[in-house]
């Protein structure tokens, strides 16, 4: 460890909240129908949206409706998705297929397609490797800005369902996706593209470069594309799909320390932004304030046993008699699949980053992450997104959780729960406890079908081992939270050609996992709209002296502990098994 | 139903344009006219000949020639049979099919309880010490700087840690027949300081820093 490593992680912390702050400021602006800096320059286009797509933005939705518009948004999108993938070489006049790919089987396309459009963006492919330019463009980074809005338009419309006093419209969901996209997504990932390049991301339609090399034997293939353009969203929608296989780790993607950097704030400034928003629309910022704090020490405290632990280096090092202390020229540790330029702390900061969000990017190789280590992005996913989250999922599974603090609390002291000034009754408790509850549910149902199935066993990388099972538990883990992160050892499709020719899927495992990330996607997402439109219209009582606080340190505690406790009370048995007494014992096995 | 089903086709085409082929390319445009040269990524050629990305790793290796046939050796893959080219500093292992394939990159995956890991590890240290060694008699297994016995994550990883690359030098300087102080003088000026000044580590880009090599004694 280091001086340096430390000021890191706390610096980017300090760095992405006064970031945040403008953009809550913009974005509270944008779902509350004023018009912004942006407005003069896209609004024709958002117009000429609602006009073509024969829509009245004025028009409020109830949560039904609200809640059916969204699911056939993502059915139709699920669709022409799935096509695009399974057509690569139908689209070949763009140009846009210079190593002449042909598509993946329709196993591995089914699990493609269900990753992106729930934001999960799971890859059992490689991206240089099976997809066309035109697939990556037009197919893959579309969702990636849909699947991003959808997540987003839901906590706003969770939010807006708090606040009203009177009605039970949510909004218009159509409006909210094209404002999502047009004012947010668009804008930031344009700048963010540009950062990339400016730093030596690619940004081409190329063909790959056949290099000579300087040596006899250095002669190299080097793949080409698009990248900058589809980095920027797939951080900033926290969707975390790769352009090439290994992800941020391609020095294409993620060229320098400092676009490391920017891409973590690129992946952290929505949900951070979402919870300020949220207390501004509420009119109670230091609510805001309250559950910022709250996940802000959860993050912080996940990034610190992270580096800890990968800054002591593995079992294997040692047993190799190597030395993971920092030595002049060297910063040690666990070196094994991380990159030079981000070093330790800027592997092990990356990695929570994306896994306390649903964005799942990697720039190291988790697989190879020390126990401890391996089994933060695993807590991290155990708290179900609600450590700041993916992009508006964070936000309304943390909203979820403080309305279960309110309930607990107030049956604490014995008062009936109020959340801003709502009376919290059984139809809420059941509603957000089921959607609490499915997520994890999922997980360990997929998780349990892997490891007991012969069919499941035949994704398993390292078989026969407490690494097999911390493979399989993630896979589903991560596939459930939306995450997409992964033990990438663990694999469903068998690729012997770059290009697909003679490729097959694993199709037990591209089901299991394709099934597993929609419907831990959609039912939380339902179960949000509904307290949503229980919520909606409710008689807002004013604060008395009984009222239990909600913006004060005692809360802040009390949220956590409530987080704390259902993941671990789900997850412990699960964690025991694979990274823990991995760290624990520092055997090998 | 009908109506949104409408609204959602017609809504999702046109996002398809905007997002998925408009921002693209107007980004390829900007990127294309500002960075041409690192949007097109970062070639460096040597005589008119691609010698490579600065940004993308690659091996200092030389095929083994057979010595009957007259012909490069090929591995059971079909992939060419190599050996370190003691003339040039050596990148970090590689965990891709074959090393440093720039276009199906891969991690190594190798779990941290593994024994197949430290076997692994144990490996990439014999060979390290094999080549390192006659140059730094007292180099030990407990010297070696991390990075330059354990994979890097993308397998193309263009920097060197300048531990790693201080060990280095004293084997190229020995080959090449240079002073050693000249050598280091270019490890540093090759050597690329932390992300805005403390963030990441440093590191020394390898291809860079063998080419300036080659331009000092006048290509080889």
């Amino acid at each position: 460890m280091t001086f340096l490593g430390w000021l890191t992680i706390f610096a980017f912390a300090a760095i992405l909240t006064v970031l945040a702050l403008p953009l809550a400021r913009h974005m509270a602006a944008v779902y509350t129908g004023q018009r912004t800096f942006l407005s003069p320059v896209l609004g024709w286009l958002e117009r000429l949206l609602y006009r073509a797509m024969r829509v009245d933005p004025d028009k409020g939705q109830d949560w039904k409706s609200y809640a059916k518009s969204l699911i056939i948004f993502s059915l139709v999108g699920w669709l022409l998705l799935y096509l695009i993938l399974r057509t690569q070489t139908l689209w070949n006049w763009t140009g846009l297929n210079p190593q002449h790919f042909h598509s993946a089987p329709w196993n591995v396309t089914f699990s493609t397609t269900s990753s992106f459009m729930t934001n999960t963006n799971w890859q059992y492919y490689g991206g240089e490797t099976t997809m066309t330019y035109f697939s990556q463009m037009a197919g893959l980074a579309v969702q990636n800005f849909l699947s991003a809005a959808v997540g987003i338009v839901v906590a706003v419309a969770l939010i807006r369902g708090l606040i009203s006093r009177s009605g039970k419209s949510l909004g218009n969901f159509w409006q909210d996706i094209v404002r999502t996209t047009l004012y947010i997504l668009l804008p930031i990932a344009f700048v963010v593209a540009l950062v990339l390049v400016f730093q030596g991301s690619i940004q081409n339609f190329s063909h790959y470069l056949t290099s000579n090399g300087v040596t006899s034997g250095g002669g190299q293939s080097i793949a080409m594309g698009p990248v900058a353009s589809q980095e920027a969203i797939k951080e900033l929608g926290t969707n975390g799909g790769g352009f090439f296989n290994v992800n941020s780790a391609h020095p294409f993607e993620n060229p320098t320390a400092f676009t490391n950097l920017v891409e973590m704030l690129a992946v952290l400034i929505i949900p951070a932004a979402l919870i300020l928003m949220y207390g501004r629309m509420t009119g109670k910022r230091r609510q805001g304030y309250a559950i910022y704090g709250a996940v802000m020490l959860m993050f912080l405290g996940a990034c610190v046993v992270a580096y800890i632990a990968e800054a002591h280096g593995s079992p294997a090092q040692h047993a190799a008699g190597l030395h993971t202390g920092v030595i002049h020229g060297s910063g040690g540790g666990n070196m094994e699949g991380k990159e030079q330029r981000f070093g330790i702390a800027g592997s092990a900061l990356f990695d929570v980053v994306t896994t306390v969000t649903s964005c799942g990017a990697v720039n190291s190789s988790i697989e190879s992450f020390t126990g401890i280590g391996g089994a933060i992005p695993m807590a991290n996913l155990s708290a179900s997104e609600t450590i700041f989250g993916g992009v508006g999922t964070g936000l309304y599974s943390l909203l979820l959780y403080v309305i279960l603090a309110v309930f607990i609390g107030g049956l604490m002291v014995g008062r009936t729960p109020e959340y801003l000034g709502k009376k919290i009754e059984a139809r809420e408790i059941k509603l957000t406890v089921l959607g609490l509850l499915a997520t994890p549910l999922m997980a360990l149902f997929c998780t349990a079908m892997a490891v007991a199935t012969k069919a499941g066993r035949a994704s398993i990388f390292s078989p026969g081992k407490p690494q097999a099972f911390s493979e399989s538990f993630y896979a589903y883990l991560s596939q459930a939270n939306n995450n997409g992160s992964a033990f990438a050892g663990y694999t469903g499709f068998i690729q012997p050609n770059a290009g697909n020719l003679g490729s097959h899927g694993i199709t037990f495992a591209n089901l299991l996992g394709g099934f597993d990330m929609m419907i831990a996607r959609y039912i939380p997402i339902l179960f949000a709209l509904a307290v949503a439109g229980a919520l909606a219209g409710k008689r807002i009582s004013p604060a008395g002296l009984g009222t239990m606080r909600t913006d004060n340190p005692t809360f802040v505690v009390l949220l956590i502990g409530v987080i704390v406790l259902v993941g671990a009370l789900t997850f412990f048995p699960a964690l025991l098994l694979g990274p823990i007494v991995q760290g624990l014992t520092g055997h090998l096995y | 139903m009908k109506k949104d089903i409408i609204s959602a086709v017609i809504g999702i085409l046109l996002l398809i344009v905007i997002c998925g082929i408009v921002y693209p390319l107007v980004v390829t445009g900007v990127s294309q006219v500002a960075f041409p040269g690192n949007a097109n990524g970062q070639k460096v050629d040597v005589n008119g000949k691609l010698v490579g990305s600065k940004i993308i790793g690659q091996g200092f290796l030389d095929q083994v020639i057979n010595k009957k046939t007259g012909k490069p050796e090929v591995d059971k893959n079909g992939n060419p049979v190599t050996v370190p080219d003691p003339r040039y500093f050596q990148s970090r292992p590689s965990a891709t099919v074959p090393a440093y394939n720039a276009a199906g990159t891969a991690f190594s995956n190798a779990g941290p309880n593994n024994i197949a890991t430290e076997q692994a590890f144990a490996g990439y240290i014999q060979s390290y010490l094999q080549l390192e060694k006659p140059y730094n008699p007292g180099l030990t297994v407990a010297k070696i700087p991390v990075d330059a016995v354990n994979t890097s994550a993308s397998g193309i990883d263009p920097d060197v840690s300048p531990a790693n690359a201080d060990i280095q030098a004293h084997r190229v300087a020995a080959v090449r027949h240079l002073p050693l102080s000249q050598v280091m003088s270019l490890v540093n000026k090759y050597t690329h300081g932390r992300g805005i000044g403390f963030s990441g580590d440093p590191g020394v880009n390898v291809l860079e820093l063998n080419l300036a090599l080659d331009r000092l004694q006048g290509g080889h």
